[in-house]
């Protein structure tokens, strides 16, 4: 009944690798589980490669013309060498939350070192590709052109906290989002078995009323899910043009 | 849509970096890992600290980011070499595709349009060749017409002087016959009544003088 026991970290094979505990965990299991699903996805969608696309072949090309179009929009059109990224990351984290939605799987989305990672890892790519497009001219980057230069003082340490907050906020967003809706699906699922074991015969009408609202937040998880999939993408391709154009 | 996937440098470099950066934080953060472990653990005194969010607990992390890391690296790798070229290519195909027949078209039409203008010439040829004809031909029938007529009436006036000059001259006859007849007769009457034989110059001499009288 504990709602927060989906989170939990389950090994399923003991591995640990220099000292380190690295088991291939429920975690890892559905991290696996997504890049196949989006491998499958690409690689057996597109397999006929039909010139009129069937179903599968139809989503796989949505899906590609869709973040194609994401970063074509937010990231400028010298970010088509970082499409492959900003794809791979959108689908990661897409269907990674939609597994999610599955009963008894396992949202590694929810774990606030998945999101943090990821976060980090796209932080440290904009940052790399920022110095090595710019130089050391990327540091103008903290100072706002047109600024007093008597600002100086203030506005750098705002613009350097700001930026480096930056995969903090990205991944706090995304794990909170993911947790807090499981969580609460967890929690009206919950009152309904409570009802039902506490009130008897009238537990089974009670009991409706946290279950449809539970039906009504899983339409809205569904919507989360993707929603916040968006969110990761759109901030990485603007973060890729703040490192292309430097404002 | 242009290919995404342009072999340029970047994108060369972009797929080393991908993975490259995924390792790098997977290090980054399972020593921070590893460090945040031992102080927690201690105060916990057991894994499965009852009550926390087992998304804070740090013995999770390293498996947490050593399986991100490989998973997403693996993702990165497997789209950015095999999934997304091959999908670029058949959305490129079918745009050429598109183009081509697009292009196709654009060239039947402008053929049929040709053909068209053609058509439209010839018939505009035709249609002059008809005017021009119907011209002629009215016009020939116009000149008949008028010298038929001009015949005619030429014709209907030499009958008219003619017709003119037979009735004058059997009038003239008849006057110089009723001339004759009135002296015969006056001179019959002169002598059947009067017993008096008048001479037949005479006679006609008086008649004319009475019928220039009565004119």
């Amino acid at each position: 009944m504990d709602p927060l026991h989906q989170f939990q970290i389950n090994p399923l094979f003991q591995i640990v690798l220099g000292g380190y505990d690295v088991s291939f965990t429920n975690s890892a299991l559905f991290m696996v589980v997504a890049v196949a699903l989006i491998y499958a996805l690409l690689v057996v969608g597109m397999a006929n490669k039909s010139m009129v696309p069937g179903r599968l072949q139809s989503l796989a090309e949505m899906a590609y013309e869709f973040v194609a179009g994401l970063v074509r929009d937010n990231a400028g059109h010298d970010a088509k060498p970082y499409f492959p990224f900003v794809f791979s990351i959108f689908m990661f984290v897409l269907i990674g939350n939609m597994i999610g939605m599955i009963p008894y799987t396992f949202t590694f989305t929810s774990h606030i070192i998945v999101t943090f990672a990821l976060a980090a890892t796209v932080f440290v790519f904009v940052t790399i590709l920022a110095l090595l497009k710019h130089g050391l001219h990327f540091f103008s980057f903290f100072m706002p052109h047109g600024a007093p230069v008597a600002l100086a003082p203030i506005l750098i340490p705002i613009e350097v906290i700001s930026y480096v907050m930056r995969p903090v906020s990205l991944s706090i967003r995304l794990f909170a989002n993911m947790m807090a809706g499981h969580t609460m699906l967890k929690v009206f699922a919950g009152f309904t078995v409570l009802m039902i074991s506490g009130l008897g015969a009238l537990g089974f009408v009670t009991g409706l009323v946290p279950l449809a609202i539970n039906i009504a937040l899983t339409g809205f998880e569904f919507l989360v899910a993707f929603l916040q999939a968006y969110v990761f993408s759109i901030l990485t391709c603007l973060y890729i043009r703040d490192a292309l154009e430097l404002h | 849509m242009p290919n995404l996937l342009a072999k340029g440098r970047l994108a060369r470099w972009s797929g080393v970096a991908g993975v490259s950066l995924v390792t790098l934080t997977t290090m980054a953060g399972t020593v921070l890992a590893a460090a945040a472990e031992h102080a927690p653990n201690a105060a916990h005194g057991g894994e499965h600290a009852s009550g926390g969010l087992p998304q804070l607990n740090p013995a999770n992390f390293p498996t947490q980011i050593f399986w991100l890391a490989l998973t997403f690296g693996v993702l990165y790798h497997l789209m950015s070499k095999k999934a997304l070229p091959r999908v670029a290519e058949v959305l490129e195909a079918r745009q050429e595709r598109i183009s081509r027949d697009l292009a196709k078209a654009a060239q039947l039409k402008e053929e049929a349009e040709a053909v068209l203008a053609q058509v439209e010439q010839s018939l505009a040829g035709a249609r002059a060749e008809a005017l021009t004809l119907i011209g002629q031909t009215s016009a020939e029938i116009e000149a008949n017409t008028q010298s038929r007529q001009a015949a005619l009436t030429a014709d209907l006036a030499a009958r008219l002087t003619a017709a003119e000059a037979s009735i004058a001259s059997a009038k003239d006859q008849a006057i110089a016959n009723i001339r004759t007849t009135s002296a015969d007769i006056a001179r019959d009457i002169a002598s059947r009544l009067a017993g008096v034989e008048v001479d037949a110059a005479q006679a006609e001499a008086a008649v004319a003088a009475v019928i220039e009288e009565r004119r």
